[in-house]
């Protein structure tokens, strides 16, 4: 058991994976001598070499789809796409190619690879480097969607995504990369397609994932000295989807709210919100909310990004409201 | 077939037989379209581009990988595939070649190298630098070729692609079949810049143009950029010819004056490679007569192939989404029918 920071552990992740398998290889933008925009691949390049941390050109559909080849071709490769908001510029080589070959071809040719972003607000990034595009994902069958909240997540998640046969989407969080959690790095068994059950409660279910796990748990205490006692089930892959963990939870406390931080139109919390809508009608005491991001683009000024997602107060209003 | 295709220097009486049973096997898959046996409301047909498939298939190697267009049917019968199944794949039919799920434009076969056509124009373009990658990487002495038409010399994805190879030293070839014909759109009208091999000069790839009428000079011209490729040094060739007929099968082509199709018209691979094979004494009338006659008999018993096969059935619809062994998405009815259960 180590105390690390997330990046770290991500780090290590990749630095593991790529001593257990040779096929293996990092390639994107900045990923060798930089070390990646946010520090992830820091020094790989030094144990590794360049055949196996490969710089690329800024060239972001280029890039995703030479992976889905080399993928074909017997290699697996982790492709590291700088900002989740890229995603436009790939989203053909992602959703046509990647997602659908091995459907397409009649099961005859898997895509192994994993590419790994980051999203999120909370670096005054802007709009075209803050957002949480997880739901384009979620939306394309074919793909699996990582979005570990904690080091130790962080760590065996992306270990296990470098092993599976089909393609990977793991969506770090840009704020959480100095974030500390220990971290087993010995344990074997990655929580792959398992939802956590974070903090245990009776009143109301809180479902999310990524940051918003951190968010959830800051409410779930104001709201424990409120007298509300809130269960917070952190997803951690969206793909595979462990619903079984929120139905079970959900039928107990007879309340629902899902957090995220994607704006709430059309969302991962909208899906989640008619899931449990459906699945768990006769045991809700009242209709599920999405807590979710407003339906608008980041603004680069600090106060206006802050109030773009769900807050800490709001969701301990939201939450007083539908368990007064 | 195959074999013969994958020496160097191919005899040009098997370049004729290979390009013979494109040109059938397009003429065949066409009625079977208009007898509505073909499933996918599109189909595209390559007759007039026959050269440059075999040409530059001939000078692939039996372990290369490559990845085609919309119109690659011809590109994956000169690498060996079986009609049968192919045809059966264009019929959507259980024993095609993807189980059905994926028909003309999603045809593809490991075993051959066959890494996908594609429907996304340029798609399947940066396929061929991953698969050189790998081989590069895997020490497999295999090349990459990617199959695409001229259309695609205006997606930006070719450009990423052939920067990336040559920045890389990797094995892999482009191959642009210029039929003239973006769809409906000439050449002409989609860029000013119709000298191709300048375009991929500009980015230090081995470029050449060949006269796809001529299927030797194809071959040639292909040889050396794939001898290129094997040694690291990306190529591109871009083969000038004529799509005969329209993008589709049902497309009468209103855009085109039927003088300039004439003209097109002439410029046949096929009868080039017929008369040039009676020219040089190579064969008789009666020997290529007979060739033709046969091969139309094989792709007459394809559509009897194809119309006998069974339609995939409706439980292979989940599978494949995900690896064998990975629980298979749940359908619609099961879902709706757990949450009205007790209604």
């Amino acid at each position: 058991m180590v105390e690390t920071t997330y990046r770290d552990a991500l780090r290590q992740a990749l630095n593991d994976a790529m001593e257990a398998d040779e096929t293996i290889l990092v390639m994107g933008e900045e990923v060798g001598a930089y070390g990646g925009a946010y520090g992830v691949t820091k020094d790989l390049i030094k144990k590794f070499g360049r055949e196996r941390l490969l710089d690329t050109p800024i060239s972001e559909a280029g890039i995703v789809g030479a992976a889905v080849g080399a993928a074909m071709g017997g290699l697996r490769p982790v492709v590291e796409l700088m900002y989740v908001d890229f995603l436009g510029l790939t989203m053909d080589q992602l959703g046509n190619q990647a997602a659908k070959i091995r459907y397409m071809f009649g099961g005859q040719i898997g895509v192994p690879m994993v590419l790994r972003t980051q999203g999120g607000t909370g670096r005054s990034a802007g709009a075209q480097h803050s957002q949480s595009l997880e739901a384009w994902i979620m939306h394309t069958p074919g793909l699996r969607l990582a979005m570990p909240a904690t080091a130790a997540d962080a760590y065996h998640l992306l270990r296990h995504s470098v092993t599976l046969p089909d393609p990977v989407v793991f969506i770090e969080h840009k704020s959480l990369y100095a974030k500390k959690g220990v971290v087993d790095f010995a344990k074997a068994e990655a929580p792959w397609g398992r939802a956590l059950v974070r903090r245990a409660g009776q009143d109301i279910t809180l479902v999310t994932y990524s940051r918003m796990v951190h968010t959830a748990l800051e409410a779930a205490t104001k709201l424990a000295e409120r007298g509300v006692d809130v269960e917070v089930i952190d997803l951690r892959t969206l793909n595979p989807l462990d619903f079984a963990t929120v139905g079970e939870s959900v039928e107990r406390t007879g309340r629902a709210a899902v957090v995220s931080e994607g704006v709430m139109t059309c969302g991962v919390a909208a899906e989640l919100a008619a899931r449990i809508s459906e699945e768990c009608f006769d045991f809700l005491e009242e209709p599920v909310a999405r807590i979710a991001g407003e339906d608008i683009p980041i603004s680069v000024s600090p106060a206006l990004e802050r109030a773009s997602i769900p807050s800490v107060e709001l969701i301990v209003e939201t939450i007083e409201a539908m368990t007064s | 077939m195959r074999d013969a295709a994958m020496i160097s220097n191919t005899p040009l009486i098997d370049l004729y037989r290979l390009m013979r049973r494109i040109r059938t096997f397009e003429e065949h898959v066409g009625e079977l379209y208009v007898r509505g046996l073909s499933a996918g409301s599109m189909l595209h047909l390559s007759i007039g581009e026959e050269g440059a498939a075999a040409g530059v298939c001939a000078a692939m190697k039996p372990q290369d990988n490559f990845t085609t267009h919309h119109r690659g049917h011809g590109v994956f019968l000169s690498r060996g595939a079986d009609p049968n199944r192919m045809m059966a794949e264009i019929g959507g039919r259980e024993v095609g070649y993807c189980s059905g799920k994926g028909g003309s434009m999603h045809i593809a076969d490991r075993a051959l190298g066959h890494l996908g056509a594609n429907a996304i124009v340029g798609g399947g373009i940066p396929h061929v630098v991953g698969a050189g990658l790998a081989s590069k990487r895997l020490k497999k002495d295999s090349i990459a070729v990617a199959f695409f038409g001229d259309g695609a010399m205006q997606q930006g994805i070719l450009y990423e692609s052939m920067n990336l190879a040559a920045l890389w030293d990797l094995p892999v070839l482009f191959v642009c079949v210029n039929n003239q014909y973006g769809m409906g759109t000439r050449i002409d009208h989609a860029t000013r810049s119709v000298d191709f091999d300048l375009r991929a000069k500009a980015l230090c790839l081995a470029a050449d143009m060949a006269d796809g009428r001529d299927v030797e000079e194809v071959m040639q011209k292909a040889q050396a950029l794939a001898d290129g490729a094997r040694q690291g040094k990306p190529g591109f060739l871009s083969v000038s010819c004529y799509r005969f007929y329209g993008h589709g099968r049902m497309d009468k082509s209103p855009y085109r004056s039927a003088e300039e199709e004439e003209a097109g018209r002439k410029r046949d691979p096929v009868a080039w490679a017929r008369s040039e094979l009676a020219r040089r004494n190579l064969a008789t009338t009666a020997q290529l007569d007979e060739m033709d006659a046969a091969i139309s008999r094989e792709m007459s018993a394809a559509i009897d192939f194809t119309s006998n096969a069974a339609q995939p059935p409706l439980s292979s619809m989940f599978r494949d989404v995900f690896a064998p062994g990975e629980p298979e998405p749940e359908p619609v009815r099961t879902r709706l029918g757990r949450v009205f259960a007790d209604a």
